[in-house]
């Protein structure tokens, strides 16, 4: 199998079991945001360690997709600063840090509805494909492109669906379709915001198989209420409590820490 | 280059950016609550003017002429409301662009056919013709006075109203944020009305006290319109206070740029050159000072909806 | 399996999109014959008529660019046009009257213009954009007015039209309808090509999608100002078109309310389709012919059209015909 991805794969899997102790792919450094006279975030600093799954939880209006957004680059912090892959990415826009491989899914599915499911991700291939100042020459047609974009959709199990059009998948698809563009980016980190809202258990269980599928080629951030799945697939775990973090750890310790149960697991776990 | 000519040209300037301020009021209102950009509201200012002159020639009393044809401005405006623009709200800007572009073409033809194209004219209140003596000797035409009065007397009348009233708070949350005070129970439809008819109101009031002054032809509205255009995105779309700040300074700039380019350019330049660039560069003032404006601030001075 | 759906034909140098080739074919079909039905039914005003029509359609094809595919609603576009007929007029005036210096100059300095005010323009968004592109646009206006030695406010004549290496090849209008007939298809098979490139396809995704494509990697904002150059120099071209068919240039070219007619192209033919920019300005301009006949106030009729036209044929003729071809297809 001389398939181009599966040997990208292997190579980053090599670099992830390196077992000299590596720098964090993604820290953040006492970031701040405020809207106005409203704490949004309040002194977060964390690390995330290369092939790790870290989780961040916490109750509604904690806080998480700002702080994803932060570290995405769609909102600048007030302070502190965001260091990916050994650089400090804090000024850059979104689209220099996704160049980088940073890559997300959005909490709100926002993929392109008037083009093929296809075509939404070849275009992920195409941002990092050589120059797309070409005027001519018919992109879609591009069969470089459209063979690792297959490979994504594949990954994301809806290769099936290559060919309809985007928006008219099902919500559970159109969140395996953006989850096909992430890894379509070839990522060095993955964002995940919520990627199971609003779907069904069974949908749910297949997501998290595919997470803990992709979790030894990838380190993720995973922003979620879905305790079980967090549960399931996290090495690490954030709690963060109206903008600010209360614990980071092992899963077990943060379950068992009296201070989360209080603030959020408690009303969780039933 | 005199001082009285200069005091002259500051108050031309100062009743120029009057009227624009009560053309971009209600221009960035309809704008802010509604999201509705409305190329149309330019003539509603020549209705205004139009009307004015129609009355005029039935009752032959100023006053009367203006409530009544402020009046019948309003009528007009809510009935464009009923059947165009309320189908509108929901549509994107292209097709509100288009639409309101149909309008100008209409109504610019139509006072054609109801009027005639020839300029038509208002004479100025007796009360209030001739000049009066100002500072230093200084002449000043009266009539031009009473529209700088009545301008920054609507200007602090509105400001009380959007500041201190529950009707003021209703719209300077719905240009913030609309849907959420409708969500909140407001009847947002009664709302986005009161905002429409006030803004048409104001650019009747502009085009009814301007009447005197200026030639009463088809087309007067767009240029004035462009200018208010200007005065909303520096001002910030939404916002009474960025369009009062932005009206002034664009009267003032565009009036005394005009007026004094030449001599500007002449201590720079030779004559000659400074007469063929001078008018080229005041015209170009005010759009390269939006320019400069919305490079650094790209929704204006004092948006409504925040940065 | 996968390898399957893979086989796509190899990628050439496609001009012509595979399917809808009819539309646009007819179209220049009719404009390629018009100077021989002009000559046997003798009605020679069709030439002029049809010509005009050509170079609107160069214009609004580059219009429908911005605001069809890259979601630019630029009211300032007859700012390029403008400015691409006074760069003839002002060669002429100095006695430059060489089409192959005066075309590279008219785009070359509408492409300036629109390079300089689009890095402004595109700091903003929504509305915005729209009322600063048509304050550039009578920015642009007001300096032709002021230039006195060029005619301010009545215009320029132009001496004669632009030669082509010395040779006045333009100057019988037959001969310059063919010319533009040349233009227009070049013009339309470069934005066709365009439009299925990968550039048009960032376009494309930034305009249904803006957030999405700066997550995966482009700089929006570069794109499109690429687009809006591009974009200008066209109208530049058209401007070019302008100047020669009617050997005068005026202020007037480069009104608002030129720019609102040519959206009204646009937006009349089918926004985002290209041909319809065809279709439109042919459309809008046979009313004007035909309506101005009836009554000098035509735009009293017109305008009213246009509302209606919004609130109820949004996709302009081309809808109408997608709508026609469903209701009959079943008959």
């Amino acid at each position: 199998m001389s398939d181009p991805a599966l040997s990208d794969r292997v190579v980053s899997a090599r670099v992830l079991s390196d077992p000299t102790p590596s720098d964090p792919v993604l820290r953040l450094d006492g970031l701040r945001k405020n809207f106005g006279s409203l704490v949004v975030t309040d002194d977060v600093s964390l690390d995330v360690m290369p092939g790790q799954m870290h989780a961040i939880i916490g109750p509604n209006g904690a806080g998480k997709t700002t702080l994803i957004n932060q570290i995405s680059g769609i909102i600048p912090p007030d302070e502190g600063r965001i260091i990916f892959a050994g650089n400090d990415v804090t000024a850059l826009p979104p689209e220099a840090r996704a160049l980088r491989g940073l890559a997300r899914s959005f909490q709100i599915t926002s993929i392109l509805p008037g083009f093929s499911v296809l075509e939404n991700v070849a275009l992920a291939v195409q941002a990092r494909d050589g120059s797309s100042f070409r005027f001519f020459g018919r992109a879609a047609e591009e069969t470089a492109l459209n063979a690792a974009a297959m490979t994504a959709l594949e990954q994301a199990g809806i290769a099936d669906r290559a060919h309809a059009r985007a928006g008219e998948l099902s919500h559970g698809e159109k969140r395996a379709l953006e989850l096909a563009i992430a890894l379509a980016m070839k990522p060095v980190l993955l964002l995940l915001d919520e990627p199971m809202a609003g779907i069904g258990r069974e949908e749910t269980e297949r997501q998290v198989e595919l997470l803990l599928r992709l979790k030894s080629q990838l380190t993720m951030v995973l922003v979620e209420h879905d305790m079980a799945a967090v549960f399931a697939l996290a090495d690490r775990i954030s709690v963060l409590i109206r903008g600010r973090l209360l614990i980071t750890g092992n899963p077990a310790d943060v379950r068992a820490d009296p201070q989360v149960i209080a603030a959020y697991l408690g009303e969780q776990m039933e | 280059m005199s001082t009285t000519l200069f005091l002259v040209q500051v108050l031309n300037g100062l009743q120029l950016g009057v009227l624009l301020f009560l053309i971009a009021a209600g221009l960035t209102l309809v704008f802010g609550v509604m999201d509705f950009i409305n190329l149309a509201h330019g003539v509603q200012y020549m209705l205004g003017a139009y009307l004015a002159v129609a009355f005029y020639g039935l009752v032959g009393n100023f006053l009367v002429a203006l409530l009544l044809a402020l009046a019948a401005a309003l009528l007009f405006g809510l009935l464009l409301e009923f059947l165009v623009f309320r189908h509108l709200y929901d549509r994107d800007h292209l097709d509100q662009v288009i639409a309101t572009f149909g309008i100008i073409l209409f109504l610019n033809h139509a006072v054609r056919v109801v009027w005639g194209a020839a300029p038509l004219t208002l004479p100025v209140p007796e009360f209030f013709t001739g000049a009066v003596v100002l500072v230093g000797g200084l002449l000043y035409p009266v009539w031009r006075l009473v529209i700088i009065a009545s301008g920054l007397a609507i200007a602090a009348g509105l400001y009380v109203l959007v500041s201190y009233t529950r009707i003021g708070m209703l719209v300077r949350a719905g240009a913030t944020n609309a849907r959420m005070v409708s969500a909140l129970g407001v009847n947002i439809e009664r709302l986005f009305m009161i905002v429409f008819g006030f803004g048409t109101m104001l650019a009747g009031f502009a085009g009814i006290m301007i009447a005197p002054i200026i030639s009463v032809e088809p087309g007067m509205g767009d240029n004035i319109l462009i200018l208010a255009f200007v005065v909303i995105v520096i001002g910030g779309i939404g916002s009474i206070r960025g369009a009062f700040i932005a009206a002034l300074l664009i009267g003032l700039v565009d009036t005394l740029g005009r007026s004094f380019s030449v001599d500007i350019l002449r201590l720079m330049m030779g004559p000659s050159s400074a007469r063929m660039a001078g008018p080229a560069i005041a015209s170009m003032l005010i759009y390269v000072l939006m320019a400069l404006v919305l490079y650094v601030r790209p929704t204006g001075l004092f948006p409504a909806r925040g940065r | 399996m996968s390898g399957a759906i893979l086989q796509a034909p190899k990628p050439t140098l496609s001009l012509l999109p595979r399917r809808d080739v009819v539309l646009p074919a007819m179209i220049f079909l009719v404009f390629v014959l018009l100077p021989a039905i002009a000559a046997l039914t003798a009605r020679q005003y069709l030439l002029d008529v049809g010509a005009r029509m050509m170079v609107f359609a160069v214009a609004a094809v580059a219009l429908d660019l911005l605001v069809g595919y890259t979601g630019l609603i630029s009211f300032g576009h007859a700012a390029f046009v403008g400015l691409g007929a006074y760069a003839v007029g002002i060669l002429s005036a100095h006695g430059i009257g060489e089409g192959l210096i005066a075309l590279p100059v008219a785009i070359a300095v509408s492409m300036l213009f629109a390079w300089l005010t689009g890095i402004v323009c595109l700091r903003t968004r929504g509305a915005y954009f729209i009322m600063i592109t048509l304050a550039f646009g009578q920015m642009v206006y007001f300096i032709a007015t002021s230039l006195a030695p060029y005619g301010g406010d009545n215009g320029l004549t132009i001496a004669a039209r632009s030669t082509i290496a010395g040779w006045p090849l333009l100057k019988s209008d037959r001969a310059f309808y063919y010319f533009t007939f040349l233009c227009l298809l070049a013009t339309y098979l470069f934005c066709r090509a365009l439009v299925g490139s990968r550039f048009g396809r960032v376009l494309r995704g930034a305009k249904e999608n803006a957030i999405r494509m700066a997550a995966i990697g482009f700089g929006v904002r570069r794109f499109q100002l690429v687009a809006y150059v591009i974009a200008g120099g066209l109208g530049g071209f058209s401007g070019f078109l302008l100047a020669n068919l009617t050997e005068f240039v005026a202020p007037a070219y480069m009104s608002w309310q030129q720019s609102g007619e040519l959206i009204v192209m646009v937006i009349l033919g089918g926004v985002g389709t290209l041909d319809g920019a065809l279709l439109g300005s042919a459309a809008y301009l046979l009313a004007e012919e035909w309506l101005s006949g009836i009554t000098e106030n035509w735009k009293v009729i017109f305008g009213p059209v246009l509302v209606l036209v919004v609130l109820f044929a949004r996709g302009g003729l081309i809808g109408l015909g997608s709508w026609l071809r469903r209701r009959f297809a079943h008959v």
